[in-house]
């Protein structure tokens, strides 16, 4: 397993980076998460026209670009640290990793190319108002009658869920329990039935919506019935990728505090020249990189479609949670007073830490899941 | 030399090896012959013992010996800092003299830096070196300082000049510790062991062509034997463990081990056993309580964490690419690692983490993880000087005003000190 970046991938950072610098000042930050989209039209179309981000990791057949799970994790990484309000996470990684897991050829066939361009939006669609992020937890029920399906249930925490042309949906066939009878669906967003409803999040640079099923027309995604394999591998992927964001986020907040302890004068000095002050930093630096090389070493994983996979993912996804809402607290801390202010950057990357350290579930979830399976 | 592929390497050194090796040599005679051909250290220059190879096709050379079995140089204990101080900052003379017996394992080494009134403060140390026209004349004392008791040589960071400031006062040694002018008492640690020691120089002497860094430049050459250290520090060093196998060469190194290892055999322990969690976790059938699997699980995200850390740092290194932060954080993360694994140890053992000896879990050796862990986060730099140097010179902020920096005369010392 690489231990270091190759040059190419470290020039595609510096390309990503300079993008978001450029489209997701914190001003547009601030702007796009007060509006219900929550995303800007225009810089999607740029983000997929001129670096073809969305089509990152589909394959070439598709009409992707067949990069894998390493140049995701930059992408995502990048785009935690610029907190860039988009449905990235929600279709680029989620929707099309659900597709390429669950879906036979001739859907992704169908499926992808539209994504991949960036064209259409899809969402994922796992979680229910219980909150588990896990086969058994689902309960949204798949009735079929002829070769048709109807969905009844509802979802929740359903990330860009109101605004995608497509829902991907995890159900489960009438009567069945536990991982059986666990199906993917497609559903159209603006199908018969289907309600869908913005939730109010502490993080509203991610938007998540409720969705309500009440005899929702869908159509099967792969085999009904044997999607729980498919479901354990695109939610491996989907903590591999979230804690890539994450730590990219953890960064900005170190970056953040150190800019600040230099210039803040207190006492007739930097307060960065006080040791309490360089102490927690030089923590925060060490966190911030054992973090890091978990979640490299998780997306690497990913990509090699090692056994261990399941394990790192966990065991990245539990160092994330810990290490960037600690980073974010630690950093509205060396800000003081004006750290707790609405004006101040701080809070925007301390809600999407706050919501990020449960999403896909929270620390104490994936040290258990890691344990469980630990290759040794 | 050429560039050389992985593959020839391990072709080369397998056919070297099966012609020479030979279980039945004497030791010593054996790694002289590794010192000639450059085999026992192939990542050292041409010039020195070494073949010029990069740090990866050394490892690789490193594993076709473990797997013939075959015996390679003395690198554990102090003589690997002292290896690696001679050959950037040493003469020829230094080099010639020296390296070849630190290889052999004829020659053991300490590090005579820390002194009772300055250990954190490196550069206060007040332990004399005055030139008397033809020697060095040294007086003074130092402690902790480990394997002095058996050691031939002592790197010595002395005081030459007193009227300037404290860094540029220093003078940089190799002490012959074989002589009538030192004197070493063993001290005994809180873990029962008693590996490090203080020593006092009455009148040591030291000829000129020992001295290693020009009068006044000793203190740079200091830091690269701490560099050397703290690296090492980062938890991917291995230790030496006896072999069982037959064979002169195995029994004259198991005695080696025995002997001059013996101050290094509860290193192991300091780090925090990591390797131990899991099968003591499993054998006691604590890893069924959610909560123990919460903190193994906690452990073990950091020792990972802190493991493929090292290694990115590494391979930047063998890239020839500048090292991010992350090279600088071993030590400190060797730390935590240390502290978290005696907490989960005692978590695992309940009641039996208050047994030691033969009443203690696993014949003792738990016992003496948790009373050697406090080591790590002291030994080769405390945690809180880590924690200054990356604060400065990693994320560059404002150092603290200073009260030592005028001629090291008027620095206000310790009570004591001369
Ligand atoms: C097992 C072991 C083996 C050792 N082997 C050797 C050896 O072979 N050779 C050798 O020369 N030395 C050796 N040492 C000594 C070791 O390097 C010193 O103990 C260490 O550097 C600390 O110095 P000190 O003991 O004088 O403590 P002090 O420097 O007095 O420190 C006391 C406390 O003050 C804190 N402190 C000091 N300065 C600062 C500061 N600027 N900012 C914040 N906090 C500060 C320290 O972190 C510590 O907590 C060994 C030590 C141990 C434990």
């Amino acid at each position: 397993m690489a231990f270091v970046f190759t040059e190419e991938q470290e020039q595609f950072r510096d390309i990503v980076a300079r993008f978001l610098r450029d489209t997701s000042p914190t001003v547009e930050v601030r702007r796009l998460m007060e509006t219900d989209a929550g995303f800007d039209g225009g810089v999607w179309e740029r983000l997929n026209s001129e670096l073809g981000l969305s089509a990152l990791h589909v394959p070439e057949a598709l009409g992707g670009q067949g990069f894998s799970f390493v140049e995701l994790g930059i992408v995502c990484e990048e785009m935690g640290r610029a907190l860039l309000c988009a449905p990235y996470l929600s279709s680029a990684v989620l929707a099309t990793d659900a597709i390429l897991q669950a879906g036979d050829l001739g859907q992704q066939a169908e499926l992808l190319p539209a994504m991949a361009s960036g064209g259409r939006r899809g969402a994922l669609a796992v979680t229910e108002p219980n909150g588990g992020w896990h086969a058994e937890a689902v309960e949204t029920t798949a009735t079929r009658n002829g070769a048709a399906y109807r969905l009844d249930g509802a979802k929740s925490f359903v990330i860009d869920g109101h605004t995608a042309d497509f829902i991907v949906v995890v159900a489960r066939e009438r009567g069945s329990s536990g991982a059986d009878g666990i199906s993917f669906f497609t559903v159209a967003g603006d199908a018969p039935g289907l309600d869908r409803r913005l939730l109010e999040t502490v993080d509203a640079t991610r938007k998540q919506a409720r969705l309500t099923f009440r005899g929702v027309p869908a159509e099967p995604l792969g085999e009904p019935g044997a999607g729980a394999p498919a479901l354990e591998r695109i939610l491996v992927d989907a903590v591999t990728a979230l804690a890539s964001e994450m730590v990219g986020g953890a960064q900005q907040m170190l970056d953040s505090a150190i800019e600040y302890t230099k210039l803040r004068m207190q006492f007739g000095r930097a307060i960065g020249s006080f040791q309490a002050v360089k102490h927690k930093c030089a923590d925060m630096l060490l966190e911030v990189e054992l973090a890091k090389s978990a979640a490299y070493q998780a997306a690497a994983a990913v990509a090699e479609g090692a056994e261990d996979a399941p394990a790192l993912a966990s065991l990245a996804k539990a160092a994330a949670s810990d290490t960037y809402l600690q980073a974010a607290a630690d950093c509205i801390q060396l800000h003081g007073g004006i750290g707790f202010t609405w004006d101040n950057d701080t809070h925007l990357w301390f809600k999407r830490a706050k919501s990020s350290e449960v999403l896909f579930g929270d620390a104490t979830h994936h040290r258990e899941r890691m344990l469980e399976h630990w290759p040794e | 030399m050429s560039e050389r592929s992985e593959a020839e390497v391990r072709a080369e050194v397998r056919e070297w090896l099966e012609a020479h090796w030979d279980p039945d040599r004497p030791l010593v005679e054996w790694r002289n012959m590794l010192a000639d051909t450059g085999w026992g250290v192939p990542h050292w220059p041409r010039e020195w013992f070494g073949l010029g190879l990069p740090v990866p096709l050394s490892q690789a050379v490193d594993e076709e010996f473990a797997k013939q079995g075959a015996v390679g140089v003395a690198k554990a204990g102090i003589r690997h800092l002292a290896a690696a101080t001679l050959l950037e900052h040493g003469d020829d003379f230094h080099k010639e003299r020296f390296l070849r017996r630190i290889l052999t394992g004829e020659d053991t080494w300490c590090q005579l830096f820390s002194e009772p009134g300055s250990g954190s403060d490196l550069a206060g140390a007040t332990t004399r070196a005055d030139f008397d026209g033809q020697q060095w004349v040294v007086n003074g004392q130092k402690v902790w300082t480990t394997s002095a008791h058996h050691a031939q040589y002592g790197l010595l960071l002395a005081r030459t000049d007193w009227d300037v400031p404290k860094h540029q006062g220093l003078t940089y040694f190799v002490l012959d510790m074989e002589q009538p002018g030192v004197e070493v008492h063993q001290l005994r640690q809180m873990n029962g062991h008693a590996s490090f020691n203080q020593v006092f120089f009455t009148d040591a002497r030291i000829p000129p062509e020992y001295q290693v860094s020009e009068t006044g430049n000793g203190w740079r050459v200091a830091m690269t034997t701490l560099a050397h250290e703290r690296r090492g520090a980062d938890g991917l060093r291995a230790h030496a463990f006896a072999s069982e196998r037959v064979g002169r060469i195995y029994e004259e190194e198991a005695r080696e081990i025995a002997t001059i290892m013996e101050p290094y055999k509860w290193y192991p322990q300091r780090a925090g056993r990591v390797d131990l969690v899991l099968p003591r976790a499993r054998e006691t059938s604590r890893l069924d309580d959610p909560v123990v699997r919460q903190e193994v699980a906690k452990l073990l995200t950091l020792v990972k964490s802190a493991e493929w850390t090292a290694r990115r740092a590494r391979a930047a290194q063998e890239q020839g690419r500048p090292q991010g932060p992350e090279g600088s954080l071993g030590k400190l993360a060797a730390s935590h690692v240390a502290r978290a694994a005696a907490r989960v140890h005692t978590l695992i053992s309940g009641a039996d983490a208050m047994l030691s000896g033969d009443d203690g879990p696993l014949d003792g050796l738990i016992a003496e993880i948790l009373v050697s862990v406090p080591a790590t986060s002291i030994a080769g730099g405390t945690d809180e000087i880590q924690r200054n140097i990356i604060a400065e010179r990693v994320l560059g902020m404002p150092k603290e005003p200073r009260m030592d920096t005028g001629p090291f005369r008027d620095v206000p010392r310790n009570v004591g000190s001369s």
